[in-house]
């Protein structure tokens, strides 16, 4: 009925186009255009999901998801890792005395050695963090207190850095470089391992200092100032160190030029704001033997030394140190499998209770509907 | 002059502070204290509302009344003056482009405003000066201009006519763009004024303006030198409306009395005000919801934040001190601006953006009503119009129609269709007649055969062409061409037609048309003397005697003639129930059944009886008229008596049937209106008669409808005075349609259980007021409740002789009653435009009347058929895409803000922003605006066709039911859910931050993004589930915006940026693409938003009658239309 309208209609609406245009005056009729678009005909595409679309895709996340979770849970536990809290609040531990004597003006500095056991071996590379605990290193008055434009070495924001370093923006009238409170409670705890070999010697384990940062912060983000790494304690002249710091930007490592100033990746790593109170820093690399036949840490007894320069406790404060080795998901965690597993099996089984449901009910639904 | 002093200070004018003066012409009187000329106002109509001065500063603070966009005014103010997480600019941006984007559409309407008013006050009249005729702008007439006025203009202004090109001193007059009724009225001129207007030297004293069309009050001193001043009264006779137009009369000359804004039409208009749909009702309802769950929030967050602080070491730990000032700072001035700044970081929840879009939505989608072709009328060559699109979805959930009648379901031009005579039918129409079913001695008849006997036929005949008050209209060089081709018989038709009428009720016109048609031509009046022209072309005359004139009480007219022959006739015509009971039974019989039929297929019916009047029963008669015309006291009543006393015995000649033809496809339009529930009310001025066969015809009534009757006539009552009488009826109907009914479920109107008796109401505008005005004022409630009740309970409800004023209170009363259901009406004159703008949407027909209803109505349509597309299909989906634009709106922007605020928890309350600035910024801007624009625009969750065909799916939308709390708690635990999903998802998987395969950690910025790209895929896909219609543009938008957000995100991580004051998100995004674990993460957290939706659209089974219709449209296919070119 509806079909036979509109064709009336359009019989109507084209007479008297063909005539106004052939009339005289040929008065441009106002009828508007019978396009697809104005006349809201697009053609479309009319997809309605129904049980019969929507089984199967829940059988095909199911039977995806739960290979792809068995693998991810399988790969984190064969992930080692290992961590170890040195921060020294127990009277037993051996970092104790320095926890407790701390203050930010002695000179000498306080070690501590710390030994553990390593039950299985290492294989491969293994990545050495230093974990804290309770730093709010995600608060807004922290995260905004840097300069970006300073550490990419621009001249003008060396001398003169910006307001957001306050209250660490000068000191002694001088700008500090690098200026604010990220910068200033760099992580300066210094981290030594060392295994205790079975006949009795005592090995230092080669700690790599590169490669630690992203590889765009060490090269584009980060850059010392007159693009130059040499001579930095001429550029920085006219600067003043951290208040907290024991030692000016251009002596974090004076043996590396490249990894020296701002382009320091201890540096840029803890520049890069941790997203929770409790986190972990990339600190070292323990590169896999040349032989391939050792594996990276052995099975046994290591001792950690540290020089305990970081002051935790005021606040709360924990500190750790992990090794760990890496696979394609980085590092161990069992949360993504479990999750895969879970969801694979809810869609599977919610699969199945669809498939009883249609088969029963909507049956019988369509049979009662028929009479009305 | 003393005695005029005496009669102002005697009191025998009481309203002389209510009245005004007027010197006709500006002529000072000879005897007047002093030529005082008052200030009235001038001639000009101002509809507009800006000037160019008065825009800026009045059109910023109506934009600012506006709850939202205050909210938004002092949000920016505050991130101006505190300290906040995010800038000014992420706020104040939108904002002034919302602001300005609205005072440019406003002032673009006010334009138009302007430039209808100019048309108006620009044109051209004739005013006389001093002599001479000047033209003049209309808005230029001042109250006491002489103005002249020639054949169908309208009349500039309300006049008190003064002289008439007719002798008669006359003049008629068409009110159709006032009150609706086309027929001619006549108005007279003052008594006694001169012949040269240049010497008159008159006042008029009058009532101060007032919106009654139908009274006025009024004198005229009239100065003759050396003459006591004369008083004459003037009555609404006198007076010439503005907006009224002259007919039939070459020219007139009146004096204005009342000008522009004062005019009695102006008076009936009521101020334009701004209509807000539902839907903005139910977005400011939903506004406060997330306006307490923002300040909520706010509060927890300042009440967690000095809790956590309280503890050793956590406000200020070394690694982190605070600056001098902050140290400084006052305490509890401290905590209110970390309020301000946690209302700051989580105001996105209430967006900017939902205004732009909704406008945008709402401007852009009242462009496929002005496209579309299916409201485009041949006759007129134009389309839809659309003036307000604020209120497009408006149309998808209309409760009550409130309908004109004359214009806009009938075309206002009757038609004579058939007659009975003597039990016989004649249809005139038809070339072969079928043979009906309802009466059995009905045969087919062609042509006069004859059935009746010719006697019969004629005398019928002549009593319909002597039975009126109809004159011909005097366009002499016809009347004298007509009588030149006397005789020839091929000409005549067409000189027939050009023969014009003028009467009071068209359908008289029609009668005497019809009987044209058979032979019987009316040839005129002449001094007492009627001519008609009989089929053998002679020309009979007959003495009229007596007309006894048409009332609606007695509903009939009868006319006394005198034949040459000598004899003395009366015929008579009227409504079958004031006839039949009049004449002999046995005659009755045999034209009730035609009668009947008649009435119930929406024609108007007559019956003519006659009967032959004995010169002694002619005498009586004629004594007992002149007697009761003379009388001083009970005019009225004596003159109904001896009506009703000579009116009997009368024998019944047969019935006619008229047409007031329908607009095309009405019945089917009031149809398809009640079947998607809606309750159709009839609102006219003109007769109850005439407008109940509309109501017929249309199908609003039908056979088995009962008719509740509330008339004056219902009211005549012996014992009981009217206002007793009422209450009685009230009481009577309501027990009948509200008590005994059956409970009727929601939704569904009794046109789908049949078992029920339908009801239909009819009231008039006098027991209306009555209704709504009672002596005691005690009763109105009462009286307005049951009322209401009664009409609420009735299929359809027909308001016959309503003022314009009375419609808007009309529509005004059901708009406030329980539940305030929305109202549309629909009329095509002047006399529609206060129902017009009382209704929440106002539609205009594009008719014959004038433009008045189209300008002041919201949309205008050609044709009353239109009205069907623009509800059922237009409205409907409109309706469906804002709710749908709305509800997501708020969706998007909790499961958006959610994890901003549970980031607070882990972030020692610092207002620490989850989201990068840009990401802010742009999430309602960019990457998530154009897919819900594109869904709001062109969605059909169901096709047209289908709406169109099955009027009840608009019941599915009734109520607002997809604006309600259930869908709206729907959507927000959806948005809930989500951002908890998004948050601790993220959450658990950095528990160990080292995601790169080179065991390299990530950072809060990396968080804030694998977040982000979750939420924006969920959401854009969330709207893809949802998408029904997907046309190339959804698909380009869609995955365009997505691929924008990917694009957007490399390139704002890819540089570093020099404006910029901290590189934050340099490399993150690409980055966090090298990451497999952020991979797998955003890919199952999708999966894991999205299940739930996935889960309840399969379980949730088609219902309602479109489900078979939905199914078999086959999924995943391409439906292609087809294509009408």
């Amino acid at each position: 009925m509806m079909a036979s309208s509109y064709n009336a209609k359009d019989e109507d609406g084209h007479l008297p186009g063909s005539v106004g245009s052939g009339g005289p005056g040929a008065v441009k009729s106002k009828k508007p255009d019978n396009t697809a678009f104005k006349q809201q005909r697009l053609p479309a595409w009319q997809p309605i999901l129904t049980a019969g679309t929507v089984l199967p895709a829940f059988f095909m996340i199911g039977l995806i998801f739960i290979p792809i979770g068995i693998g991810l849970l399988v790969t984190s536990n064969n992930i080692k890792e290992f961590e170890i809290d040195y921060t020294g609040v127990d009277m037993s531990s051996p970092c104790f005395s320095c926890s407790q004597n701390y203050s930010w003006n002695s000179t000498s500095a306080c070690t501590c050695s710390v030994p553990f056991t390593l039950d299985q071996p290492f294989e491969s590379n293994v990545f050495m963090y230093y974990g804290l605990s309770n730093f709010y290193q995600n608060h807004r008055r922290y995260v905004k207190s840097r300069d970006d434009s300073q550490l990419n070495g621009d001249k003008s924001s060396l001398l003169n850095p910006s307001k957001e370093c306050e209250p660490y923006r000068t000191s002694d009238k001088k700008s500090i470089a690098p200026c604010g409170a990220i910068a200033n409670s760099l992580f300066n705890d210094t981290l030594e391992l060392f295994y205790n070999h079975p006949n009795g010697s005592k090995i230092t384990i080669h700690l790599e200092k590169t490669g630690i940062a992203w590889w765009t912060d060490k090269h584009v983000k980060f850059r010392n100032p007159g693009g130059n790494n040499n001579n930095l304690s001429s550029v920085f002249r006219d600067t003043s160190k951290p208040v907290n710091w024991h030692k000016p930007v251009y002596e974090l490592d004076p043996s590396d030029p490249d990894n020296n100033g701002f382009v320091n990746e201890d540096f840029i790593v803890w520049m890069r704001t941790a997203a929770l109170p409790t986190f972990r820093k990339l600190y070292r690399i323990i590169q896999k033997k040349k032989d391939n036949m050792t594996p990276t840490l052995p099975p046994g007894n290591y001792s950690l030394e540290v020089t305990y320069n970081y002051p935790v406790r005021s606040f709360d404060g924990r500190k750790r140190m992990i090794l760990s080795t890496i696979s394609w998901m980085g590092g161990k965690n069992p949360f993504l499998g479990i999750a895969y597993i879970t969801v694979g099996s809810v869609c599977f089984f919610l699969g199945v209770v669809l498939l009883i449901i249609h088969h029963k009910y909507g049956n019988r639904n369509n049979s009662a509907d028929i009479p009305n | 002059m003393l005695r005029r002093r005496l009669n102002r200070l005697c009191g025998g004018d009481e309203k002389r502070v209510d009245s005004r003066t007027i010197y006709v012409g500006h002529r000072p009187c000879p005897d007047t204290e002093a030529f005082i000329p008052s200030k009235f106002c001038d001639n000009r109509i101002v509809s507009s509302k800006y000037t160019v001065w008065n825009f800026l500063p009045k059109n910023l603070f109506e934009q600012f009344r506006r709850i939202a966009n205050f909210y938004f005014l002092i949000i920016f103010l505050v991130q101006v003056i505190v300290d906040t997480p995010t800038s000014p600019v992420t706020s104040g941006l939108p904002l002034f482009f919302v602001i300005t984007v609205t005072a440019i559409k406003q002032g673009y309407e006010d334009c138009l405003r302007h430039k209808a008013d100019n048309e108006v006050n620009k044109y051209l009249v004739t005013v006389l000066e001093d002599g001479r005729s000047v033209k003049k702008e209309s808005e230029k007439i001042k109250v006491g201009d002489v103005v002249e006025v020639v054949e169908d203009e309208t009349f500039p202004c309300d006049l008190i006519l003064l002289q008439s090109s007719r002798e008669d001193g006359t003049c008629f007059v068409t009110t159709a763009s006032l009150d609706g009724e086309s027929n001619h009225k006549t108005h007279y001129t003052v008594p006694d004024t001169e012949k040269d207007l240049q010497a008159l030297t008159a006042t008029i004293e009058c009532e101060q303006p007032q919106p009654d069309l139908y009274k006025f009050v009024g004198r005229m001193h009239i100065y003759k030198p050396e003459q006591e001043p004369a008083v004459r009264s003037l009555g609404p006779e006198n007076l010439l409306l503005k907006g009224a137009t002259l007919k039939n009369t070459k020219k007139i000359y009146g004096v204005a009395v009342y000008t522009g804004m004062e005019t009695k039409m102006a008076l009936n208009y009521q101020g334009k005000s701004q209509k807000r749909s539902a839907v903005e009702k139910s977005i400011n309802a939903f506004l406060l919801v997330y306006l307490c769950i923002l300040i909520s929030k706010a509060v927890v967050c300042t009440t967690l934040k000095y809790v956590w602080q309280s503890k050793e070491g956590q406000d200020e730990p070394w690694y982190n001190q605070k600056t001098q000032k902050e140290k400084d700072t006052n305490m509890y001035l401290k905590m209110f601006t970390d309020f301000l700044s946690f209302m700051v970081l989580f105001n996105f929840i209430i967006p900017v953006s939902m205004y732009v879009t909704v406008e945008m939505q709402k401007f852009l989608g009242s462009f496929f009503i002005t496209w579309d072709k299916d409201f485009f009328d041949p006759e007129i060559q134009e389309g839809a119009l659309v003036n307000t699109s604020d209120l497009n979805e408006e149309l998808g959930q209309v409760e009550y129609v409130f309908t004109d009648k004359t214009g806009t379901l009938t075309q206002n031009n009757m038609e004579f269709i058939e007659c009975c005579i003597d039990g016989f039918q004649y249809k005139h129409r038809d070339t072969w007649s079928e043979v009906d079913g309802f009466t059995v001695t009905d045969g087919p008849v062609n042509k006069l055969q004859q059935k009746a006997g010719q006697e019969k036929e004629e005398l019928f005949l002549r009593a319909l062409c002597l039975c009126h008050t109809v004159q011909v209209k005097e366009a002499g060089s016809e009347e004298v061409l007509t009588d030149q081709v006397d005789g020839i018989d091929e000409m005549r038709p067409q000189l027939e037609e050009e023969r014009g009428f003028i009467a009071s009720s068209p359908d008289e016109i029609a009668l005497v048309k019809g009987a044209m048609k058979y032979g019987f031509t009316f040839l005129g009046l002449e001094s007492k003397s009627m001519k008609i022209k009989n089929r053998e072309n002679n020309i009979e005359e007959y003495k009229l005697l007596h007309v006894l004139n048409f009332d609606p009480v007695r509903r009939r007219m009868s006319v006394i003639v005198q034949t040459k022959s000598g004899e003395t006739l009366l015929f008579c015509k009227g409504a079958d129930s004031s006839i039949f009971p009049r004449v002999k039974p046995e005659e009755v019989d045999r034209i009730r059944m035609h009668v009947e039929r008649n009435a119930t297929e929406g024609y108007r019916t007559l019956c003519v009886a006659f009967k032959q009047l004995s010169a002694e029963e002619y005498a009586v008669a004629d004594t007992g008229l002149r007697e009761a015309r003379l009388a001083l006291q009970d005019r009225e009543e004596k003159l109904i008596a001896v009506y009703n006393q000579v009116e009997t015995g009368m024998s019944l000649i047969g019935a006619t049937a008229v047409e007031d033809r329908l607009q095309e496809e009405a019945a089917e339009t009031m149809e398809a209106l009640q079947g998607a529930g809606m309750k159709v009310w009839v609102l006219t001025g003109d007769k109850m008669e005439t407008a109940k066969s509309t109501c017929y015809a249309c199908r609003l009534f039908q056979r088995g409808t009962e008719l509740l009757e509330l008339t004056l006539r219902t009211l005549e009552d012996e014992r009981l005075k009217r206002e007793e009488k009422l209450r009685e009826l009230l009481q009577e109907y309501h027990r009948k349609a509200v008590q005994d009914a059956p409970p009727v479920k929601a939704g569904v109107t009794r046109s789908w259980s049949t078992a029920n008796q339908d009801y239909g109401f009819i009231i008039d505008g006098a027991t209306l007021s009555i209704v709504m005005n009672p002596q005691h004022e005690v009763d109105a409630s009462q009286y307005k409740s049951l009322f209401l009740q009664i009409c609420q309970n009735c299929t359809a409800v027909l308001c016959c002789r309503m003022a314009p004023l009375q419609k808007a209170q009309i529509v005004k009363m059901v708009k406030t009653s329980k539940g305030s259901p929305i109202t549309l009406s629909i009329g095509d004159g002047a006399n529609d435009v206060s129902m017009i703008l009382e209704a929440h949407v106002g539609i205009g027909i594009k008719g014959k009347e004038g433009r008045q209803a189209v300008r002041n109505s919201d949309y205008a349509i050609p044709k009353l058929k239109h009205l069907k597309k623009l509800l059922l299909a237009h409205g409907h989906l409109y309706y469906v895409r804002i709710a749908h634009l709305v509800q997501y709106f708020f969706y998007k922007n909790l499961c958006f803000i959610l994890p901003q605020f549970l980031y607070q928890f882990f972030c020692g309350y610092s207002q620490q922003p989850l989201y990068d600035a840009a990401y802010l910024t742009m999430y309602n801007i960019c990457f998530t605006s154009m897919p819900i624009l594109a869904y709001s625009l062109l969605e059909q969750h169901i096709s047209i066709e289908i709406l169109l065909d099955n009027a009840t799916l608009y019941r599915e939308i009734a109520n607002n039911a997809m604006l309600r709390w259930r869908p709206f708690l729907y959507w927000t635990l959806l948005g809930i859910f989500q951002g908890l999903l998004f948050f601790f998802g993220v959450r658990f998987l950095f528990s160990n931050p080292a995601l790169q395969d080179n065991g390299q950690v990530f950072g809060n910025w990396s968080y804030g993004t694998i977040v982000f790209t979750v939420l924006v895929f969920t959401v854009t896909l969330k709207l893809a589930l949802d998408t029904r219609h997907w046309t190339w543009i959804n698909h380009f938008v869609i995955w365009g915006s997505l691929a924008f957000y990917v694009f957007f995100s490399f390139f704002w991580g890819g540089i570093i940026w020099p404006f910029l004051k901290q590189q934050r998100l340099y490399f993150v995004f690409a980055n966090m693409l090298s990451s497999v674990s952020a991979w797998l993460v955003i890919i199952i957290l999708i999966i894991l938003s999205l299940l739930p939706e996935i889960l309840l659209v399969v379980l949730r089974k088609p219902r309602g009658p479109h489900s078979r219709q939905m199914a078999a449209v086959t999924p995943l296919s391409y439906k292609h239309l087809k294509e009408r070119y």
